[in-house]
């Protein structure tokens, strides 16, 4: 596998902590996230994956802790701020838009690069033509790296659950964005589903040169896949490391076994 | 066989993504336009079957025209952006009575400042676009609820626009030029020297509107900011993560609506009915109004001419059949058949088909392509 | 003094008819706790019942009924037209619509709304009918300390008891009863409830039947006051702005968001309509809960809604 060129860190997690009324989702967490690397964050359910993800987004702001983001660092930000610095992600039920066709689902993932003002897009005429056309290009590429051509203008509610999610890959990777959030790509897909959204997890990494973190359960796709693992349980980061040492760690044995505490 | 696409092959995204790719629908369309345009016109003003007197055209084809526009402005918010509004009639109020009021000169005394602000009366074409510009303003300004609040409590929200300028239109006396009556007289209709009186003309004034709006309407709502609003609609949060902002979205979808709706509603007040009351613009409008686009079709504009078009004619329909039959009904059962038809008609179409009828056609235009093969 | 006692007047005439407010707006309560259904029809329903009861009142007694036996048959048989209607509305309209979102589920309740008045109308008749069930003299109370005492009206004090009556019976059925807790249940989650096996169809209909009943109390009152018209379906909108400002899901803020709005609304036509225009009681509520949706979205008695993804 190929090994990420560069050490530089992306984003850089400190000490987190997030609770819901009396329900610590996550206590103290932090880790990093390098550039160019596929990271995966793993832990038994419950564990506060997605609430991390939740907050490296924006959706939740912690209630103490910092996240620094391209040497940036800030305590919260809003959800929008988060997909404007760089930050795209999908969602563990699919979160795609159901009345629109799979094309205008990844047109919107373009919706930051679009400049073009109101009335030029009622005239749809010179610039905001052209722009649309533009970005159409762009939009074709990806639909041709996911090879989902022929149901470009399906709406996506008619989709099958594994197409829905590729869709949803695509809205993510429209954005062009430098720290891609997976979270359980591969949930409900069976194994030839969850080796073609390997491949383009790998190939999105490889060719676009995407940061990705992501959460997944499935243990053979996550060693398989990523450069290094962080895992959680009880929103507590247990264990962090390549791939190979979280194997060994004993603490994760015992989390994933459910040995008494 | 007639309706194919099979070997229109397009060679660019352009092509792709025109109003209508397929070549049959143009060919339709452009039937229908002509049709509107000049074969209404012609047959009208030789009054020739079905336009042997003015009914016709009065009575069904110019509200039909400017109702429609209307539900295009709801169909924005309602079927595009996902808010629902039950306050359409007061944006057509405020463009109806700011057009009113443009039109006939504006006089603001400010006896604490010492002066006035007058504006002398404008012509009627800018009355009505700056009609739709305050109908937007004030769209904007009970939009900006829906930035916090969502779904239901919006209703009540657009509910308060409704009732409070139905009170304000009917009880400050500067809106209707301290008319005694409360009911107030369009200034005379002036086109850049064109005077429109005959109902061929004010048909064709309203057709003018309504063909540019529409048209205008679609591309937004095929267009980057369309996506945005289907986007808020769908999945408010989602949209938000891919760096949609729902303020400019919401507030966008607000005043484009509200602008259409109160262009449509200086229309209404100038051109269909002449001189009015704010009772014209009361929350029964308002319903009909969402009836219309959800009958139609949310989301769809062409929807919005097929759900005008229905609930025009259903009480003529119910009229004119029984009387046919030898059983005429009373005005007032026919009032109340009409609030079940609709009433049932609303509940089936959101059980069966929350698309409305602009899908039922989609459909039959789907099966059509593929016929005689079933897929 | 003068002032005080007509204030006093003001408010206390406010907080009963806002009493009437609270009645229409139980009924939305109760549906919107079971089910998550925001039910524009409530008012509709307030229209069926009143037409279905003085109709038939007015029928019984020209049959030559005794007035206390037609009251009773009456009533009665305005409770089977309600109890048909939320059957009717379970079987065909709510019952195909599960699982859809709140906004397609209002919508569909804006078409029943029209069903209701359509065919109440239809079937009843559509002219204001004078119902006689309360007395609607007044009290003059304090006629010591203020000249001309303070009106009461009689009307006004039994809409409380009612009112009074109809929540503690609430309380009673949400708490105590077996189907009171399978009610809450389908609240939370019907999905949930379904899988323990509540009959939810039979919820909902228990739901609707006791929100249609709740309307036909709301319907002797407002009918007694006002006659039984069409246009009690627009004072029941009001209903809406009321649950706003007290809470969607909160039995004592219907209560409370009564009393607010109906003693709001009237303090403000006496003391500031001479300054910009009466009626101002049109739109009062409605503007005072749009102030209340701005600062507190989930209103003064409701719960926070946390979102999730």
């Amino acid at each position: 596998m190929r090994m990420p060129d560069t050490s530089e860190i992306l984003l850089l997690v400190q000490g987190v902590s997030l609770a819901f009324g009396g329900v610590k989702a996550l206590r103290d967490v932090s880790f990093d996230i390098r550039k160019g690397e596929i990271r995966a964050i793993i832990g038994p359910n419950g564990a506060g994956k997605t609430s991390m993800l939740n907050v490296i987004n924006g959706f939740y702001h912690p209630n103490h802790g910092a996240i620094t983001f391209k040497g940036q660092t800030r305590a919260q930000m809003q959800p929008f701020e988060a997909s404007r610095g760089g930050i795209a992600r999908t969602f563990q039920n699919v979160a795609l838009f159901r009345g629109m066709s799979a094309l205008d689902n990844i047109m919107a993932g373009r919706t930051l690069r679009m400049r073009r003002g109101l009335f030029l897009q009622m005239l749809r005429y010179g610039p905001a033509l052209a722009e649309e056309i533009e970005h159409r290009h762009r939009v074709e590429e990806i639909i041709d790296f996911l090879e989902i051509e022929a149901i470009r203008k399906v709406p996506v509610a008619r989709l099958p659950y594994g197409l829905q999610k590729r869709v949803e890959l695509g809205r993510a990777l429209a954005m062009e964005p430098d720290l891609l959030l997976l979270d359980e790509p591969m949930a409900g897909m069976n194994l030839e589903e969850k080796e073609d959204m390997s491949r383009f997890i790998v190939d999105v990494n490889n060719h676009y040169g995407t940061t990705i973190a992501l959460i997944e359960h499935d243990m053979a796709v996550v060693m398989d896949l990523s450069h290094r693992v962080a895992v959680l349980d009880h929103g507590v980061k247990i264990a962090d490391g390549t791939p190979d040492e979280v194997k060994k760690n004993q603490g994760v044995i015992d989390a994933y076994l459910g040995v008494a505490h | 066989m007639l309706y194919r696409e099979a070997g229109q092959f397009k060679t660019t995204y352009a092509e792709d993504m025109a109003i209508f790719p397929i070549r049959q629908d143009r060919i339709a369309l452009g039937i229908l336009l002509g049709i509107a345009f000049v074969g209404v016109p012609l047959l009208a003003t030789f009054h020739i079957w079905p336009f042997n007197s003015e009914y016709l055209l009065w009575a069904i084809l110019l509200p039909f025209l400017i109702l429609a526009l209307a539900a295009i402005g709801v169909n924005v918010l309602v079927g595009y952006c996902g808010q629902i509004s039950l306050g359409s009639g007061a944006f057509m109020a405020i463009g109806a009575y700011s057009a009113y009021k443009l039109g006939t000169g504006v006089h603001i005394p400010l006896a604490w400042f010492g002066f006035a602000i007058s504006i002398p009366p404008l012509p009627v074409l800018p009355s009505i676009l700056l009609g739709g510009l305050m109908a937007a303003i004030a769209g904007i300004l009970f939009g900006i609820p829906s930035l916090r609040i969502k779904g239901l409590y919006l209703a009540v929200a657009t509910l308060a626009a409704q009732f409070f300028f139905d009170w304000v239109f009917l009880r400050v006396p500067w809106f209707t030029n301290y008319a005694p009556s409360g009911s107030v007289n369009a200034p005379r209709l002036d086109f850049f020297g064109l005077a429109v009186n005959t109902p061929i003309e004010r048909y064709l004034l309203c057709l003018i509107f309504i063909t540019v709006f529409a048209v205008l309407a679609k591309n937004l709502v095929r267009g980057n900011l369309g996506r945005q609003w289907m986007a808020i609609r769908d999945m408010d949060i989602a949209a938000e993560l891919i760096g949609i902002r729902p303020l400019y979205a919401k507030l966008t979808a607000f005043a484009v609506s509200s602008f259409i709706i109160g262009v449509a509603g200086a229309l209404w007040a100038f051109v269909y009915l002449g001189s009015w009351e704010p009772l014209a613009f009361s929350i029964d409008r308002s319903l009909q109004l969402l009836f219309m686009v959800i009958i139609g079709g949310l989301g769809s504009i062409m929807g919005s001419f097929v759900g005008a078009a229905f609930i025009l004619i259903l009480p003529i329909l119910l009229n004119l059949i029984p009387t046919q039959l030898g059983v005429p009904l009373s005005t007032e059962t026919i009032t109340h058949l009409e609030f079940i038809i609709f009433g049932s008609l609303i509940c089936y179409l959101l059980i069966k088909e929350p698309h409305g009828f602009a899908r039922l056609i989609s459909i039959g235009k789907e099966k059509l392509r593929l016929w005689p093969f079933p897929y | 003094m003068i002032a005080l006692g007509q204030f006093l007047e003001v408010l206390i005439g406010g907080l009963m008819s806002g009493v009437l407010y609270s009645l229409v707006a139980l009924g939305f309560v109760l549906i919107f706790k079971a089910s998550g259904v925001f039910n524009f029809a409530q008012g509709a329903m307030v229209l069926l019942a009143g037409l279905a009861l003085v109709r038939s009142l007015d029928l019984l007694v020209a049959w030559g009924f005794p007035l206390w036996a037609a009251i009773i048959l009456g009533i009665g048989f305005a409770a089977v037209i309600m109890a048909i209607t939320a059957w009717l509305i379970e079987r065909f309209v709510i019952g195909p619509l599960v699982n859809q979102d709140a906004l397609t589920l209002f919508m569909s309740t804006i078409g029943v709304t029209f069903i209701l008045e359509g065919a109440a109308q239809m079937i009843f008749g559509s002219d204001a009918y004078p119902l006689r069930l309360f007395p609607t003299d007044a009290w003059f109370l304090f006629e010591n300390l203020f000249p001309g005492g303070i009106l009461l009206n009689k009307l006004d004090v039994w809409g409380g008891f009612i009112a009074g009556i109809l929540v503690a019976g609430l309380a009673i059925f949400f708490e105590r009863t077996k189907t009171g807790r399978a009610l809450r249940a389908v609240a939370d989650d019907h999905l949930a409830a379904q899988s323990v096996g509540i009959p939810i169809s039979w919820i909902w209909f228990v739901v609707w039947l006791a929100a249609g009943l709740v309307a036909l109390v709301a319907a002797t009152v407002w009918g007694t006051k006002l006659g039984v018209q069409f246009s009690i379906t627009f004072l029941a909108l009001k209903a809406l702005p009321v649950l706003i400002i007290g809470g969607l899901t909160s039995i004592p803020g219907a209560i409370v968001g009564g009393f607010i709005v109906g003693a709001g609304e009237k303090i403000a036509e006496v003391f500031l309509g001479s300054y910009i225009g009466g009626g101002i009681e049109y739109w009062f509520a409605y503007v005072l809960a749009l102030a209340v949706l701005l600062v507190r979205p989930q209103g003064l008695f409701g719960e926070r809604i946390i979102e999730r993804i």
